[in-house]
């Protein structure tokens, strides 16, 4: 039997009262959402905290999908769940369900949030690769109610470390709208729900017939998720075809740094780099045309 | 510290450590055994209840956090004698060898056929993919659900139709349709 080691349970009724006990508590404390990567990591031993803040009733304040002008709003707390059912998402952001429907199974899908996800920075989650392709950026509210935006380039610090600090939480993440856009990922898993081997996601955005930017997130490759600024600066500019597709894959293939490990050979991961770059542009494409 | 829920449409309040988890309380502090304890992991779904009217995998939700919430366990699945046409698909079409994936399996049945009445078989195999049954190879945990499912569909409409009969005027007070040979 498997359970966490002794910590004292608190309820956060707010935003802000969860940034009051953080402060209170400090860096023995940790807010629980969904609570799927923290309770295992607990149980485990790879995580131990005297305190847990419970943010779950603070989905009236940070479930929500808001598509404003030039920008969607997505709380933090938005369940997996509700962002695949999403049609407004799905319909900018197709990405988000191609995404969706491979995380875990529906039943956790019912619990674990965006928020969550994106703060557990396990260099293999895919949430955090869809982001990186549609250049998101991060809400952090401190102390005394002070927000900060931040990239994704930012975002993650490390595996499993964020720029969240101490009495920070992350409370919202912002998609610009730009036109023209269509959106993919692909994931290559070992049996359905598991982690990626390796995944793709891929963002373009077309300007009568010519690519004015695309973006690339991979996961499983490396530390973190792996954003590549060389396979945006060789797109830009030109017109889509199998051909910049294959150099796509090819720049993938060499910038990543995945390591050997029971999922695959790095040489294994770098083919698939490769490979889902070019799937998942094409459909961007397909898409963005559609 | 104190938690206040309700399980199976019963108030109740026990004092609880903090790490407790919901499978936990509800096996070992409420003696509600028909929820499972299977991988800890929450990967094997066998600990599925309802938080709320959503399945959870109870391994991975700690007690406390259902305080002030609606719980429901398989104990809570019939009505009162009368077990749900998920637990009868699952007895007519052989939906569990062992029983030990079943709880979960049928609250999991329940929820997507509350959501979803009329479910294809890919459909109810996506809606139990996070759960896991190691005896019948899921062809009958398909066959049970698509059985409560018809069976729930045709008992609506018999009610319809006996509704429509009996405004119609149509059945006598014995409650027989008028001309029906017995």
């Amino acid at each position: 039997m498997q359970v966490p080691a002794p910590f004292e349970y608190e309820r956060a009724t707010s935003v802000d009262h969860a940034i009051s006990l953080m402060e209170r508590l400090g860096s023995t404390s940790r807010l629980i959402a969904g609570g799927h990567s923290l309770l295992p990591m607990m149980k485990l031993r790879l995580a131990s905290f005297d305190y847990l803040i419970d943010i779950n009733d603070l989905h009236d304040e940070l479930g929500y999908i808001e598509a404003g002008p030039g920008e969607m709003r997505i709380g933090a707390l938005t369940r997996h769940r509700e962002l695949l059912e999403s049609a407004t998402l799905t319909a900018a952001f197709p990405i988000f369900a191609d995404a969706e429907r491979v995380i875990a199974d529906p039943v956790v899908r019912n619990r674990g949030t965006l928020g969550g996800s994106l703060c557990q920075a396990d260099p293999s989650e895919d949430l955090s690769a869809v982001c990186t392709a549609l250049d998101a950026s991060c809400v952090i509210r401190g102390p005394g109610g002070a927000e900060r935006l931040v990239s994704m380039e930012e975002f993650h610090v490390g595996p499993y470390e964020t720029a969240v600090g101490d009495g920070e939480i992350l409370v919202e993440i912002r998609l610009p709208v730009r036109p023209g856009c269509g959106s993919a990922y692909e994931k290559v898993e070992r049996r359905a729900g598991d982690w990626a081997v390796v995944s793709a996601g891929a963002a373009v955005w077309l300007d009568g017939g010519v690519i004015s930017d695309a973006r690339v997130g991979l996961a499983a490759v490396g530390p973190n998720t792996t954003g590549i600024p060389e396979i945006s600066a060789a797109l830009r500019g030109q017109e889509p075809s199998e051909s910049l597709f294959e150099q796509a894959g090819a720049i993938a293939a060499r910038s990543c740094d995945p390591a050997t490990d029971q999922r695959g050979s790095a040489d294994y991961k770098r083919h698939l780099a490769d490979e889902l770059t070019r799937r998942t542009l094409r459909r961007a494409v397909e898409r963005a045309r559609s | 510290m104190q938690v206040t829920m309700t399980v199976n449409d019963v108030e109740v309040t026990r004092e609880i450590e903090g790490r407790l988890l919901l499978v936990h309380f509800l096996r070992d502090v409420l003696g509600l055994t028909g929820t499972h304890s299977g991988c800890d992991t929450s990967n094997c779904g066998t600990c599925v209840v309802w938080l709320d009217g959503e399945p959870v995998k109870s391994c991975t939700v700690l007690a406390a956090m259902a305080g002030g919430h609606q719980v429901r366990t398989v104990e809570g699945l019939a009505k009162g004698a009368e077990l749900d046409p998920v637990q009868q698909g699952f007895i007519q079409c052989h939906g569990l060898q062992c029983g030990f994936c079943t709880p979960g399996m049928m609250m999991t049945a329940r929820a997507l056929l509350d959501r979803n009445p009329d479910p294809t078989e890919a459909e109810i195999r996506e809606a139990i993919s996070g759960q896991i049954c190691r005896c019948t190879g899921y062809a009958t945990i398909v066959r049970s659900v698509r059985w409560a499912a018809v069976h729930e569909a045709n008992a609506a409409a018999a009610v319809t139709e006996t509704t429509e009969s009996r405004e119609a005027g149509e059945i006598d007070n014995a409650g027989q349709p008028a001309g029906s040979v017995v």
